[in-house]
């Protein structure tokens, strides 16, 4: 590495397009609506920037309060359910035999290219009323009452076949969370797990610890980077998410980041979805705080 | 790999029948909903979730879509603008980050993050209101009123594309470049001779990344984009709010053959350099 001095013009030449471009399409419209955060609405369109912390009052009011919670709530379990789901297939692919160790990375991350919105898309359409999860329900339904009904246990399915209401309510906004963001923890997971000496797991066991005691006690904490990252990479997201909230949710799964939507569109309060959008992105840093604190502290443990 | 023979060893994970029955029933999670989808669009029946037989009718009535047509070559657009864009910021951003001592280098190195981290929410009204309040100019010809669009995807895809390319530069030799300026190579031509071939993979990795980036957003460019510039995403959003129909999936099933493909090229093109390479 040289100092810019060197080649000033070639370091201006590197650095400039880039950090300026940020700065007019990032920085400047972020701290933009920092500022209007601290503003009033004084018509349909205008703001007038008092410095006033109404907003972030308003902003607080049991009513949103409420809803702010509901997002971390269903994004905390959203997370969790990620976790369990995606921890057993991190480990499957790191002990995998290495052939075959590329296709099954390549199946984690295709539906991650793939469009969110096609993918929520595609849930709505799994879960619907009539959709395919009912429709394959009935089909059990029906087969199980065609077994039981000639040895005379036809009445323990009941009458009729009553479709599950798995569509518009905070469980459906979990399995598009859990749906959508599966592979963002699958893969930190996997590149820890990759890295972990096997050698400790023998060491583990031969000592005479259990499987589901090496696993607690060996695999996990270092497999930590990993999760943090994985949480991180679930969590942030989810807790901002619109999308899957306002497809799949019901009247009662409006989440932050819809409030914030309907602030900035509908309800055209720029000032209160301002300090929201801010109160959001606090969330978000004060995480990844944690975070580098916890990574901090690994590095010091190890 | 699936040899027959003594039970797994203590250490043989991936023979366990659990362990693989939890790995399959993902994959099914995380494909079925996909292939439904794809399989419905040739499904010859407009409500009925059962199979009535093959047709390409939803095909042909997507491609005759007009508004549906232009959000699709919008994005298109969009997408292959805001890759030139990002890789040309994120491959010098690169550079820079791998040459130079600067003050403020540290800031300079979170302040690119940011984009990577801040929920994209935030993002999206942000770029709204600073498109409002600055009187971005509205109603320009076609391309350019798409330009706002193009501006806040280069802003969140150009990071990307830095971080690809400095992972390919950390294992570059400066000593090539500095055998090549010995031997008489001016510093362009050392640049597009020795630096820039190096480059290449990751400029290409990190394009792809920022064009399926583009092809995917769909936050962003709803807070963006006037009623006159939908993307695909965007306005499959609005079929979709208006009840699906197999039209949005087999509009759908094109955009994934896409992205499938690019990602697929990537991948190749990621893959640890073979010797000499």
């Amino acid at each position: 590495m040289q100092s810019w001095r060197e080649q000033p013009a070639a370091f201006f030449v590197f650095i400039l397009p880039a950090t300026l471009w940020l700065l007019a399409f990032f920085l400047i419209p972020l701290a933009l609506i920092w500022v209007i955060s601290f503003g009033e609405r004084v018509g349909p369109v205008d703001i007038a920037f008092t410095w006033t912390s109404a907003n972030y009052l308003d902003a607080l009011d049991p009513l949103y309060l409420k809803l702010f919670w509901r997002s971390l709530w269903i994004a905390a379990v959203a997370t969790a359910v990620v976790l369990v789901v995606a921890f057993p297939v991190a480990f499957a692919i790191a002990f995998a035999p290495p052939r075959a160790k590329p296709l099954l990375l390549l199946l984690v991350v295709l539906p991650f290219w793939t469009n969110m919105l096609i993918r929520t898309y595609a849930m709505l359409a799994v879960l619907r009323g009539n959709g395919y999860l009912n429709w394959t329900l009935e089909g059990l339904w029906e087969a199980t009452r065609l077994l039981l009904t000639p040895i005379g246990l036809g009445w323990l399915t009941g009458e009729r076949f009553v479709p599950l209401e798995l569509l518009y309510n905070n469980t459906a906004v979990v399995f598009g969370i859990v749906y959508v963001y599966l592979p963002f923890m699958v893969l930190p997971l996997y590149a820890s797990l990759e890295r972990l000496d096997r050698s400790l797991l023998e060491a583990s066991l031969d000592l005479g610890a259990s499987q589901l005691r090496t696993f607690l006690a060996v695999v996990v904490p270092m497999a930590r980077p990993g999760i943090v990252s994985g949480l991180m990479l679930v969590f942030i997201p989810a807790i901002g998410t619109f999308l899957i909230s306002d497809l799949l949710g019901g009247p009662d799964s409006q989440l932050l980041g819809n409030i914030i939507e309907r602030q900035f569109k509908a309800a055209n309060n720029w000032p209160l979805g301002a300090a929201m959008s801010f109160l959001l992105l606090y969330v978000a840093f004060a995480l990844l705080l944690v975070r580098a604190w916890l990574g901090a502290r690994g590095l010091r443990d190890a | 790999m699936l040899r027959r023979g003594p039970p797994p060893g203590p250490l043989d994970y991936s023979r366990r029948w659990w362990l693989r029955a939890w790995l399959a029933l993902t994959f099914v999670f995380l494909y079925a909903p996909i292939a439904i989808l794809v399989l419905f669009s040739f499904n010859d029946s407009r409500r009925n979730i059962v199979w009535q037989g093959f047709t390409l009718d939803y095909y042909v009535k997507a491609a005759n879509n007009v508004s549906l047509l232009e959000a699709f070559s919008n994005s298109l657009v969009i997408a292959a603008l805001s890759t030139v864009i990002s890789v040309v910021l994120g491959g010098l951003l690169a550079l820079a980050l791998y040459r130079f001592r600067f003050p403020g280098r540290p800031a300079v190195e979170a302040a690119n993050q940011l984009p990577i981290v801040v929920p994209e929410i935030c993002m999206g009204v942000a770029l709204l209101v600073f498109f409002a309040e600055v009187g971005w100019p509205r109603g320009l010809p076609w391309p350019l009123s798409l330009s706002n669009i193009v501006a806040g995807h280069v802003a969140f895809s150009f990071p990307f594309v830095a971080v690809v390319v400095r992972a390919r530069l950390a294992g570059f030799d400066r000593a090539q470049e500095e055998a090549s300026r010995d031997l008489g190579a001016s510093e362009w031509q050392t640049f597009r001779r020795v630096t820039l071939p190096y480059m290449r993979p990751g400029l290409i990795a990190g394009g792809l990344l920022a064009m399926t980036l583009s092809l995917d957003d769909f936050v962003i460019t709803f807070f963006t984009s006037g009623p006159d510039t939908l993307t695909f995403p965007v306005k499959v959003y609005s079929m979709v709010r208006f009840g699906a129909t197999p039209e949005v999936n087999a509009a759908s099933t094109v955009l994934i053959a896409i992205t499938i493909a690019l990602t697929v090229v990537a991948m190749r093109l990621q893959a640890p350099p073979k010797a000499g390479g």
